[in-house]
């Protein structure tokens, strides 16, 4: 390494200038890369920020104005971690409990979406037998299933996560049987003439031949579970932004209410975009 | 060679459809000899392409008896490995794990981790893909993704090899390349090979015998060409032999004198 490094300085001297200049014109064409992404919304943010601001700075306004919202907020905005015991605890805190909810129940969904899914998509008695009563149940709005839930559990936090399990389920079960269904009669030729055993032919042909069915269906499911974590919270209570976005209700803190607002649209948009990076790491490039 | 390598005894085909019944094939009979190339020639909906099925196995024959080395073709099965005509690669994975998908499958009772490797590589080295392992199906032409497919199919050591049109979605320069591949291939390993095709020159060229097709439906074989070719074959030398150009005659008349497709009277 060291001895290598010796002749090294001279050769970088050489190039100095146009290495320079190379390194220079990718760097501009980097920023400029950047900055077509990043400054159209920026423009449209700041247009809105601007209506906002002047629509409700008037006396009497019902809504506070962005730089009132700021203003109030600061407090929360500047110390995500502050814990006072109870319910009284910084908004990262909260969104965090929100979280660790959607995770336990989204999981439920995934592997029960996917194992049903699988079922219905391969067998058509199952899919006979099964579609018309999933149809019927799919429709049911997330916090309808929360009285019955409340009622057989006993108890909000595992009420709370059956909403967000029995939410996301369909979605991934529905993609899923579509992917199996759409499995290319030309990859069962392949494997009839393989001899691949069921066994086999599930691990090697279906599986990955339903992964982006499967994720399209997750990414929908993930944004459901994120719908109902929020609307469950603010009935059952608890730690949660759900329930911080109720609490701030009642005190009438509204500014606190567009902050819960921005950060639950922030997480949903990151849930999002966690699912579709795991659907590329698993599924490959082009899989969405 | 008394006992053909494989023969169709009147094998026909009836389908049972919303509409009713529809026979598709009547009464088809062929010996193949081992290591003959056999070419089945006909207009769309003939019937080319569910004989071949027959013969993989993929769709059962509704009447008559297919036997290949002295035993019942009554299911799919790697001693009759079909290249498809959209090659049919497995998407996720790369050119090296479709062929060894079918290596590991089959040969496993014979070959250890190490030999089924070699053996993978050995048959995309054959096809001239031995440069592009690491590449998934999306990312190289339809030639390549074709001899891939062939590839996958030669690694089996089918006893019949099938082939559906193989080339038909090529452009003629790639054609006439994989044309030249197959030949030598078989020239090498001497396969029994099966071939669908539209394509008059590439049925003279590459077969022993040209099988034609009568118009469906309840088609049947109209004649067989023999093409006293020697191999192997240049493709430049034969457009003015004598030989090559009467077979192509032949070929023609049976399309589009006695055979005109009904669509196109």
């Amino acid at each position: 390494m060291s001895v290598e490094a010796e002749p090294m300085p001279q050769t970088t001297g050489m190039l100095k200038l146009p290495a320079t200049a190379v390194l220079l014109a990718g760097l501009k064409r980097r920023a400029l890369d950047v900055a077509r992404v990043i400054v159209p919304p920026l423009i449209s943010l700041a247009v809105l920020l601007a209506i906002w601001e002047l629509a409700f700075s008037g006396k009497g306004a019902s809504l506070p104005p962005p730089s009132k919202v700021v203003a109030d907020t600061w407090e929360l905005i500047a110390h995500p971690f502050f814990d006072r015991g109870g319910l009284d605890k910084g908004l990262a805190l909260h969104i965090f409990e929100s979280l660790k909810r959607v995770a336990v129940g989204f999981s439920i969904a995934s592997l029960a979406g996917v194992l049903l899914g699988v079922l219905i998509g391969s067998s058509s008695l199952a899919y006979r037998g099964l579609d018309p009563i999933f149809q019927v149940l799919r429709t049911v709005p997330p916090l309808a299933w929360l009285p019955i839930a409340l009622a057989a559990f006993r108890e909000s936090q595992p009420a709370a996560i059956f909403v967000i399990a029995v939410t996301a389920v369909w979605p991934v079960m529905l993609n899923t049987a579509v992917g199996i269904r759409n499995i290319p009669q030309d990859y069962r030729n392949v494997a009839r003439v393989l001899r691949l055993n069921p066994l086999e032919f599930f691990f090697k042909i279906t599986l990955p031949a339903t992964v982006p069915y499967i994720f399209t269906g997750l990414k929908i499911g993930i944004g459901l579970s994120w719908l109902a974590i929020v609307a469950a919270e603010m009935l059952v209570g608890g730690v949660g932004i759900g329930f911080f976005l109720w609490d701030s209700w009642n005190s009438s803190l509204i500014s606190e209410i567009i902050l819960a607002l921005i950060y639950i649209g922030l997480v949903g948009l990151l849930l999002d975009r966690v699912i579709t990076w795991a659907g590329r790491l698993i599924g490959g490039p082009g899989t969405f | 060679m008394n006992r053909p390598y494989l023969q169709i005894d009147n094998v026909g085909m009836v389908f049972d459809t919303a509409k009713g019944s529809f026979t598709a094939l009547v009464d088809v009979n062929l010996k193949v000899a081992r290591g003959e190339v056999i070419s089945i020639i006909g207009h769309s909906g003939c019937g080319k392409s569910t004989l071949l099925n027959i013969v993989a196995g993929l769709t059962r024959n509704t009447s008559g008896v297919l036997l290949l080395d002295g035993k019942e073709i009554d299911s799919p099965g790697p001693d009759r490995a079909v290249v498809f005509q959209n090659h049919s690669l497995l998407p996720w994975l790369s050119v090296y794990g479709n062929v060894k998908l079918a290596v590991d499958k089959v040969l496993s009772a014979r070959m250890d981790r190490r030999q089924r490797h070699d053996w993978t590589v050995h048959n995309l080295e054959l096809v001239g893909m031995g440069h592009a392992l690491d590449k998934r199906p999306h990312e190289i032409s339809g030639g390549m993704k074709q001899r891939v497919g062939i590839a996958r199919a030669l690694a089996m050591e089918p006893k019949v090899l099938l082939m559906d049109e193989p080339f038909g979605a090529l452009d003629a320069l790639t054609r006439a390349t994989l044309q030249d591949t197959l030949m030598d291939i078989q020239a090498k390993l001497g396969n029994t090979v099966i071939i669908i095709t539209h394509d008059v020159d590439e049925a003279v060229l590459l077969s022993d015998r040209i099988v034609m097709m009568t118009n469906g439906p309840s088609a049947r074989i109209g004649e067989i060409c023999e093409v006293a070719l020697p191999r192997p074959r240049r493709r430049l030398e034969l457009t003015e032999n004598p030989e090559y150009l009467r077979a192509r005659g032949a070929v023609m008349r049976f399309l589009y004198e006695r055979q005109r497709h009904p669509k196109a009277a």
